[in-house]
This record gives C-alpha cells, sequence and structure tokens, in this order.
C-alpha cells in the first residue's frame, strides 16, 4: 500500500495544534492557586504588541511563518534582572529566556522546550516562578526578575536550596536544575514548610528526564528543615 | 584501600549544576556568530528533485544555504548528515545562516524544494508483505555486513500466523543453543505470546544544539554528548577532517539516554556552515526537532515460546523479534533482547531469530537498556502468568531461574565475570516485605484495588583495553585525565576517585580533568552502555599503579635501594624500613622532569592508543605521568542485573494508578558512590515507570505523520507520576575481574522497574496480560470492564 502527500504540509495545522490554555493541562503556572501566564495569555500579548511570536518558528521546525511585522513598541528598556538595572535593546516579540540569555548574557537560564512544557527556562518574577520561554520582555518591565545567577550572595555563598540541592546530590544531568533551583527557592517562598506532597506539586511544572525527582525533593526538605 | 570508595563526596560539575555556571552546548558565544536553521522534510519518504534558494538567498541577512551536496555522504544505511531523499518527516534536508534565526527562518520559508513523493511505511509487518513498501529506496532491511537489502514474507508466511500471532517468515539473524525440541517437551507448562512494545523517543532535557567556529586550521565544535574521548574520531570524520584538527567541548551534556552516546551527523552542521561562511555558527534544535531526528528507542512486535517445569525453571525459549528500525542504521536492540532473556532466565535451550525493517520514522539509537529494557517489559509479565498457571510465587520462579558466576550468556554461552541476581532478589523481597505485601495482593477499597509487582533486567555493563593517564605535578597535585565523558551519572568521577585511592592521594588534593578533547585526554569508551564504572575503574587503576611504579624507582634511584623496598602514603614515597626517608609527590614529579624518559612522559608505552599518546606527549616534562592501557584481565560479559520491586493503588474506574513505594536493588559490584548510585536506581526507575505505562510514539499510518512532538504530547514522567517514596539498595558484592570489584548499572535500573510495575497492574487486573507496553489508562479501563482493546494486537506506532 502505498500512501502520498500532495505538498509541502503545515505541520502545525490542525495535528498538532497546542492547547488553548497550556494551564488547562498543567503546563503553566506552577504554583496551585498563584495567577501564572497562560500560554493565551502569552500569544495575546504578543499580539498586542503587533509582532509574530518568535518561538512559532520553534513550534514545528517545518513551518511556513509569515514574514514578521515590525512593531511599534519602545525597544530600548530598563529590566530590573537580580538586583541590577540593565539598560537592553528588546524586540517587540522577544521572550525573557531569549533576553537573558542571548542579551544579557545569563545562560543559567535554560531552554528545554522554548514553549512552556519543561521548565527548565524558570526565573522568579517578583518571587513568583514563571517560565521565561514564554513570558515576553515587554510585560516584566518594572518588575523584580531573578535568574539563578542571582540566588549567591554578594559574597558568593550559595543559596541554601542550592547547597541542599548539593547535598543531597539532586542534579544528575543538571540541564533541568536551575529551572528546578528557581522553583523550589519560589515555592520556599510562599510555603516554608512545605509537605513533601505540596513540594511536589509545586514542583510539577518542572521536569526532569533523568528522573532525579526523589533528590530534588529530599533537597527540598533539606534546605525548608534548614529555614531557607 | 577503601578511604574513597563507597563513600559519598562532591562531584565537581554538580557547583555548575546548581549556580547555573555549568555550560551547554547552547551557553557558548562567539563574535559575529551566526544563527542556522534546518529546512526539513514535510514527507515520509521523498526524493528532491529541485531546490531553489534564489529568493532566500536575496533575503537581507541571509549569509548562506548548505545542501546534501556539500557536506560528506554517509554511505547506506548510516544517517546522513543532509539529505535528498528524506527518509522520515523531519529530515533535515538543507541549512540556512543568517544574522538572527528568525530571519533563518523566514529565509527557509522562500525556499523551494521540488519533492517527488515516495512509497512510505510506518509498519514493519506492512513492509514484509509482499509487495509491501519499503522505507528506503534499495531495501527495507539492514543486515550486518551486507547493508541495506530488501526481503519480502510470503503470502504463506502471513497466513500461518493464527489470528493476532506474530507471522515469523524468513529472518536475518538467527542462533541457538541447547537442545530446544526436548526442552519444550520436557516443559510442564508451555506459554507462546504475541507482543509490542512501543518505541518511544529520549527526550534528554537538552536538545541537540551545537555550535562551531574555525581557528588556525582547526574545528571548534560544542557539542551535546554523552562522550568525549570515543566521539572525537566520528565527529571528526562527519566535519570532514582529522581527529587531531578537531577541538571538541562536552563537558556538560543535558541528557542522552543513548541518543547522544557518540558523535551524530547533525552536530557537524554547524562545523560546516561555518566553514562555508567564515563565520560562527550557532545550530539551536527545537523541542518538536528533537522528536524528528533525537533518535528513539525500536519497537518491537515479537513472539516468545517459553517452557517451564512444574517448579518453575526454565526449559526453553523460541524467540521471534520484528525490530522496527527508522530508516537508517539503527541499533542492535532485537539481539541485546536475546542475549538478556539468555542470562537472566538463564533457559537450558534457546532459539533466537529476528529481523530488523526499515519504516518511515525518527532514526532508531540506543536508549538506556536498548532492546534488554523491552524485553523485560515484554517478557516479565509472562513469567507472572506462568506462575499464576503454576501456582508458584513469582520471587521464587524468578529465583529459581536466576543467573549465578557460573551461567553463561547469548548465543554463544560466553562466560560472564559475576552475577548476583538472586542476591538481589532475596535483598529485596526482604527489604520490601514482599510476603506481607503479596498478602496485600488484590485487597480492595472503594474502586480501588491493590497490586504488587517484582521486575529484574540485565545489561552488559564494561569492557576494556582502554588507556588511562594521571599525572603528578610539582605542585604536589594529582591530575587524573579523563575522556569518558559526561552524561550526569558522576561515574567521571566516582571512576576517577581510584586513581586517587591507588595513589593515596587526598581527594581535595586531585584535579578531574576533562571535557575539551584539547585538554589532553587519554583514549577511553564513551559514557553508554553502563560501562563506565567497570572500564574507566581499571583505566584509572592501570594509570595510577604506573605511577606508583614510577615514583618507587625514583625514590630507589634518589634515596638507594630497590624499588620494592619503598611504599606509599601521605602523598609521599618513602623507605619502608625507615620511613624518614622520603620523597614527596611534588619533589619526585620534580625529579621525574630531571630524568625525563618514561617518567616524564618522553617515553610511552607502545601499546596506548595514538590519542592517549598524543595527550601523553603534550603533557611530556610537566609532572611525573602515569599511563597505561588496561591490560587487565577480562574473560567474559559483565552483567549488570537489577531487581524491582513496586506497590500500586489501581483504580478499576478511571485506570488511574498511583506508585505507593518501590524499590530498586542492584547488582552492581561493589558500590563506588552511594549518592550517585541511589539517584541512578530511583531515575532509571522514573524512566522505567514512563516507558511501562505513559510514554507515547505515535505515528499516522495514513500519512506518516508524527502525532506527537512536544513534551505534554509525549508524557515523559514528572513529579506527579513518581512515588512520594522511592527506596534503594545493592548487594554490594565484588566483581572478581574489577581491580576494584565494580560493574557498571545505568540500564537496567530503568528496566526493573519498568517490568515491576507492568506485573503490578496485572496483579492488580486479577492476571489480565496486556502484551504490550505502554499499558495506558484506556487500556486498563478496557481490560477491568472486560472489553476489546482499541488495538490491534501487532498494531504499533499506536495511541
Amino acid at each position: 500500500m502505498t500512501h502520498m502527500v500532495p505538498d509541502l504540509v503545515d505541520l502545525t495545522a490542525p495535528t498538532w495544534s497546542p492547547p488553548h490554555d497550556l494551564a488547562e493541562v498543567g503546563g503553566v503556572g506552577t504554583l496551585p492557586g498563584r495567577a501564572g501566564m497562560s500560554r493565551r495569555d502569552f500569544i495575546k500579548g504578543v499580539i498586542a504588541s503587533g509582532a509574530v511570536v518568535s518561538g512559532t518558528a520553534f513550534l514545528g521546525g517545518c513551518v511556513r511563518p509569515t514574514a514578521a511585522a515590525q512593531g511599534t513598541v519602545e525597544r530600548l528598556v530598563s529590566l530590573n534582572v537580580n538586583g541590577q538595572v540593565r539598560r537592553v535593546d528588546v524586540l517587540p516579540q522577544e521572550t525573557l529566556a531569549m533576553t537573558l540569555r542571548y542579551k544579557l548574557g545569563l545562560t543559567g537560564t535554560k531552554l528545554g522546550c522554548d514553549r512552556a512544557e519543561c521548565g527548565a527556562c524558570t526565573v522568579l518574577i517578583d518571587d513568583v516562578n514563571y517560565y521565561s520561554c514564554s513570558t515576553l520582555t515587554h510585560r516584566v518591565r518594572g518588575r523584580q526578575i531573578t535568574t539563578v545567577e542571582g540566588l549567591e550572595s554578594p559574597s558568593g555563598e550559595l543559596h541554601p536550596v542550592q547547597q541542599a540541592f548539593i547535598d543531597e546530590l539532586g542534579p544528575q544531568c543538571g540541564f533541568c536544575t536551575p529551572g528546578q533551583v528557581m522553583s523550589a527557592v519560589a515555592l520556599l517562598k510562599a510555603n516554608p514548610n512545605p509537605t513533601r506532597e505540596e513540594a511536589r506539586q509545586a514542583m510539577s511544572g518542572n521536569l526532569c528526564r533523568c528522573g532525579a525527582y526523589d533528590h530534588y525533593l529530599n533537597s527540598i526538605m533539606r534546605a525548608a528543615a534548614r529555614g531557607a | 584501600m577503601a578511604d574513597l570508595l563507597g563513600k559519598n563526596f562532591v562531584p565537581p560539575d554538580v557547583i555548575g549544576k546548581v549556580t547555573g555556571r555549568a555550560k551547554y552546548a547552547e551557553d557558548f558565544r562567539a563574535d559575529g556568530m551566526l544563527f542556522c536553521r534546518l529546512l526539513l522534510s514535510p514527507m515520509p519518504h521523498g526524493r528532491v528533485r529541485s531546490i531553489d534558494s534564489s529568493e532566500a538567498l536575496r533575503i537581507p541577512g541571509v549569509v548562506a544555504v548548505l545542501t546534501a551536496d556539500e557536506v560528506p555522504s554517509i554511505p547506506a544505511p548510516g544517517n546522513p548528515i543532509l539529505t535528498n531523499e528524506p527518509c522520515y518527516v523531519g529530515e533535515p534536508i538543507l541549512a540556512v545562516a543568517a544574522i538572527s534565526e528568525t530571519i533563518a527562518q523566514d529565509a527557509i520559508a522562500r525556499i523551494k524544494v521540488d519533492l517527488e513523493p515516495l512509497p512510505f511505511t510506518v509498519d514493519p509487518l506492512e513492509s514484509l508483505r509482499p509487495g509491501g513498501p519499503n522505507a528506503r529506496i534499495g531495501g527495507n532491511t539492514v543486515i550486518r555486513r551486507e547493508g541495506l537489502q530488501e526481503v519480502k514474507w510470503t503470502a504463506e508466511d502471513f497466513a500461518a500466523a493464527e489470528d493476532g500471532a506474530l507471522p515469523m517468515g524468513k529472518p536475518t539473524t538467527e542462533w541457538s543453543y541447547g537442545d530446544l525440541e526436548s526442552g519444550f517437551a520436557d516443559a510442564t507448562l508451555v506459554l507462546d505470546e504475541t507482543f509490542v512494545t512501543a518505541g518511544h523517543s529520549h527526550h534528554s532535557m537538552e536538545p541537540r544544539s551545537a555550535m562551531a567556529y574555525w581557528q588556525n586550521g582547526k574545528c571548534y565544535l560544542h557539542g551535546s554528548c554523552q562522550s568525549q574521548s570515543s566521539a572525537v574520531p566520528g565527529v571528526a570524520r562527519y566535519v570532514g577532517i582529522e581527529p587531531e584538527n578537531l577541538v571538541f567541548v562536552a563537558e556538560n551534556c543535558g541528557g542522552g539516554f543513548g541518543s547522544k552516546g557518540g558523535g551524530y551527523p547533525i552536530m557537524s552542521i554547524p562545523a560546516h556552515m561555518a566553514k562555508k561562511t567564515g563565520r560562527p555558527v550557532m545550530m539551536r534544535i527545537s523541542r518538536a526537532e528533537e522528536y524528528f531526528l533525537g533518535s528513539a528507542r525500536p519497537g518491537f512486535q515479537g513472539r516468545i515460546k517459553i517452557g517451564f517445569r512444574a517448579d518453575g525453571r526454565i526449559t526453553a525459549v523460541d524467540l521471534y523479534i520484528v525490530q522496527e528500525n527508522g530508516p537508517y542504521s539503527g541499533f542492535s536492540d532485537f539481539t541485546s533482547a536475546a542475549g538478556a532473556v539468555s542470562i537472566v532466565y538463564t533457559p537450558l535451550a534457546m532459539r533466537f531469530r529476528g529481523i530488523r525493517v526499515l519504516t518511515n520514522t525518527p532514526p532508531r539509537g540506543a536508549q538506556r537498556g536498548p532492546g534488554q529494557n523491552q524485553i523485560a517489559a515484554a517478557v516479565e509479565p509472562l513469567i507472572d502468568k506462568a506462575a499464576r498457571q503454576l501456582d508458584l510465587d513469582r520471587v521464587a520462579i524468578r529465583r529459581i531461574n536466576a543467573p549465578d558466576n557460573d551461567s553463561r550468556y547469548g548465543g554463544n554461552q560466553g562466560p560472564i565475570t559475576s552475577a548476583y541476581l538472586r542476591d538481589a532478589l532475596d535483598l529485596g523481597a526482604k527489604r520490601f516485605d514482599w510476603e506481607s505485601r503479596k498478602a496485600q495482593s488484590g485487597r480492595r477499597r472503594g474502586s480501588k484495588v491493590m497490586g504488587v509487582g517484582v521486575g529484574q533486567a540485565f545489561h552488559s555493563a564494561g569492557s576494556s583495553g582502554f588507556d588511562g593517564l594521571v599525572r603528578l605535578a610539582p605542585d604536589g597535585k594529582l591530575y587524573i585525565h579523563t575522556g569518558v565523558g559526561n552524561l550526569g551519572t558522576y561515574s567521571y568521577g566516582s571512576t576517577s576517585r581510584v586513581a586517587a585511592e591507588v595513589l593515596k592521594c587526598r581527594w581535595e588534593n586531585c584535579v578531574i580533568v576533562r571535557g575539551d578533547s584539547s585538554r589532553h585526554l587519554p583514549w577511553n569508551l564513551g559514557q553508554f552502555g553502563s560501562n563506565t564504572s567497570f572500564t574507566m575503574t581499571r583505566t584509572n587503576y592501570a594509570a595510577a599503579m604506573d605511577a606508583v611504579r614510577k615514583l618507587k624507582e625514583i625514590a630507589a634511584r634518589d634515596l638507594g635501594g630497590s624499588p620494592d623496598d619503598y611504599d606509599i602514603a601521605n602523598e609521599r614515597v618513602f623507605a619502608r624500613s625507615n620511613p624518614s626517608r622520603y620523597l614527596t609527590y611534588a619533589a619526585a614529579a620534580r625529579r621525574a622532569i630531571q630524568l625525563g624518559g618514561r617518567f616524564s612522559g618522553r617515553e610511552l608505552p607502545d601499546d596506548i592508543n595514538g590519542m592517549t599518546r598524543a595527550s601523553a606527549t603534550a603533557l611530556a616534562g610537566t609532572g611525573l605521568i602515569g599511563v597505561a592501557k588496561d591490560n587487565l584481565e577480562r574473560t567474559g560479559t559483565v552483567p549488570a542485573l537489577a531487581a524491582g520491586f513496586v506497590q500500586i493503588e489501581l483504580d478499576l474506574e478511571t485506570g488511574k494508578f498511583e506508585i505507593l513505594d518501590y524499590l530498586g536493588v542492584a547488582d552492581c559490584g561493589t558500590v563506588l558512590h552511594p549518592q550517585s548510585l541511589a539517584n541512578q536506581v530511583k531515575g532509571g526507575a522514573v524512566m522505567g515507570f514512563g516507558m511501562a505505562t505513559l510514554e507515547r510514539h505515535i505515528y499516522d499510518p495514513h500519512y506518516g505523520l508524527p502525532e506527537v512532538i512536544g513534551l505534554h504530547q509525549a508524557k515523559p514522567p514528572s513529579y506527579m507520576d513518581t512515588p512520594l517514596n522511592m527506596q534503594w539498595d545493592a548487594v554490594n558484592k565484588a566483581d572478581p575481574q574489577n581491580p576494584v570489584g565494580a560493574k557498571g548499572i545505568g540500564e537496567p535500573l530503568l528496566g526493573c522497574a519498568a517490568a515491576a510495575l507492568l506485573c503490578a497492574i496485572s496483579d492488580a487486573l486479577g492476571g489480565h496480560y496486556f502484551n504490550r507496553t505502554p499499558v495506558v489508562t484506556d487500556m486498563i479501563i478496557n481490560a477491568a470492564s472486560a472489553k476489546t482493546q482499541s488495538h490491534k494486537p501487532l498494531q504499533v506506532n499506536t495511541a
């Protein structure tokens, strides 16, 4: 039996169109009951800024994107990152992850999926954990952004969560670790003494293919016990 | 010796992982760096008639287009770099470099590729039918040494199989030992079962991005790779240069699970593009692309006939596996699966037949326990089925078949180094309290029912013949050069500690040198195949012993007597008769430099690899060089074995279950590093749970399109799929053919957990056997309500 595909197909249509709101499938908003930014918000934000999502180029890989429209928003913005004000030239459609990684040299924030599925890009915005791959940089002006690079004390002492991750040998390959650390820090800020079950729920937006979840939970419980 | 081994330590790379300072391939930057994007095949099989890039090249910011004609062509059945005959949806046809990624992607949209659609298939059995489609021009199977071939079975072959059973036409691989016929004749119970194990993606958290540039004739490549030294020749070949002209940086790898075991073709694309443009090139790979070109575990359509005596002893096994191979070389899963059966159950007689069939699905590669773990998931539930029919305990039926040190492996029934699976079962049954848990089996709580399961798995876990390289420097430090790679197991570190142990160095005084081929690394096997703990303890032992000999010789020269009069301790070489006569290691290193020759690496052993020779030569004159090939005895396969125990509560109304407890027990020889072993036991189990019940790999048979290109669709396990309590243990019995008793373990830790969970689900369902992985929720509901499953028995790549 021979099957034919008639022409170049658009692999984003309709088989793979993402759920309207990934929050519904647990993809975004890693703290229950907190106002997480959904994919719908993200796309609305892009439309509002008059630009095309840079991420769409990444959605299918085989996508034929429309030519990027030029936005009209101001490009040179001030961001408060890890306690410092940074002036940075930001495209209208630019995600916070790309700004951090490619404009500010903060490569501790990893991109594992670029579509709000894995949590490797987790940063804190006003002490709440967000997927920076799905947060537009323009939307976090005037907010306090904390990345994994901003956790150590000025004297270079590790944050208690980082130290606990070392003591319990939390990471394996380490690629998801910065995101896990950031979600753990956010959790302990909101709930300094979580139960293991609460910690598991709070961390569930951060995937780890090595399956180091048990060691990460041990790390978090240890950090909590130390009053992180 | 036991100051360092068996104890926890802080692996040096973990600090960078928690601070974000650890650099992975996409974290490197270079001035003037371009971004490159790939044009991917929209169809499962086609042939490029023409490419028109003219419009794309006119876009401001677009720098170059790279096609298959400009890169080394890889002979069939190898996985190409770029191709004019795409064999799966998402296969790279060409690459575009531009000053930004967006511009590169825009340019790709303007390139006109005229593709001639070709026949395709996503089902091996469809391809084996008379007149069935071939996944590639020129064939539908790969035969060892013969390459790409076409094999079709006859209509009679298909007609001979009863409904739902695997047809068994002409195999391309076959072996047997023992008397199969009398084995089955002696059996009290014979099971004959057809099974399907789904393929699934690797889902490494780090997509296989790469960055490359050229400088002074050398190519600098930052790649995502499990391995370091062993990857260099292959990557250099893909780049089209000599290995010594490649600087390969693979200090951190964000997960590979086999898919980044060595260099892989697309890693070379930024190198080719950088050469063409004269500028550094970053190639970021997206998550969706990772599902296309990031490799996947082969699926099996299999059939197994097993004969049991009344006491559960397996008399004979007849195994047939059709392996879904993707379109290229694939991997030897099916033969490894047969090997695993031969050692886990030690059947008195066994026959294996198999064939790999090419399909237009992603290229298949090794995935953690390639073959061994699929077969564990398929066969372990059948062992339970037999136990149920023979009224035997499920641990007991495994014990009676378990290997010991005299057991033999595979079709040629070769020797093994050590096997303590029975000890693992006993230890696990005791720690898990198997007897009382078993009593809870089937207990109801509302719509929920309790199930318990035990599972086992195997992987060969060690090699030999590679090189060790250490250096005692005038600063008094021990530099341990390791070329194995860094997959995230920390075994590069625990095996390096053997050199420190042999030389009796304080660990704080040791430096591990690794992660970059320009750092003078020895020739080592890659970090794959659960081999590191066995293989690298041997190389580091050999190099350290060489250094010890040289220390004693230097002491004898300077302080009198013969080398045998000297011993080492506290980073000194001293006279046994008078410990106040000594040289510090720092002093000995200075003397080695003065003496030259083999002491300082100016003369080297004849039997070391050329890469080690070059590295040792570069280090020559900088200290006392310990360098040696691992010539220690190894006379057999090194078995890594594991047993897993699971208790679940399964809801018969929703098909959901919760894993209440998990215990994994490893037979990995002497434990080197408890904390990282614990992480392996538990992490492997999490992957096993995903393989057994969650992970999807779905291809539409009508169009050959993938239905799963995101993590939320593929469903690798999350925190919520993982039990709150996971336990681990190890037999901790030394392997006699390793100087410190160590064996590898990473892979069977997945298979034993997958098997145990599947067995627990069947147990909760009162002995319903699915003969298929993954067992997903709707299958459980169907089974619980005695409904027909939505899939056909042999259907593959289905939800």
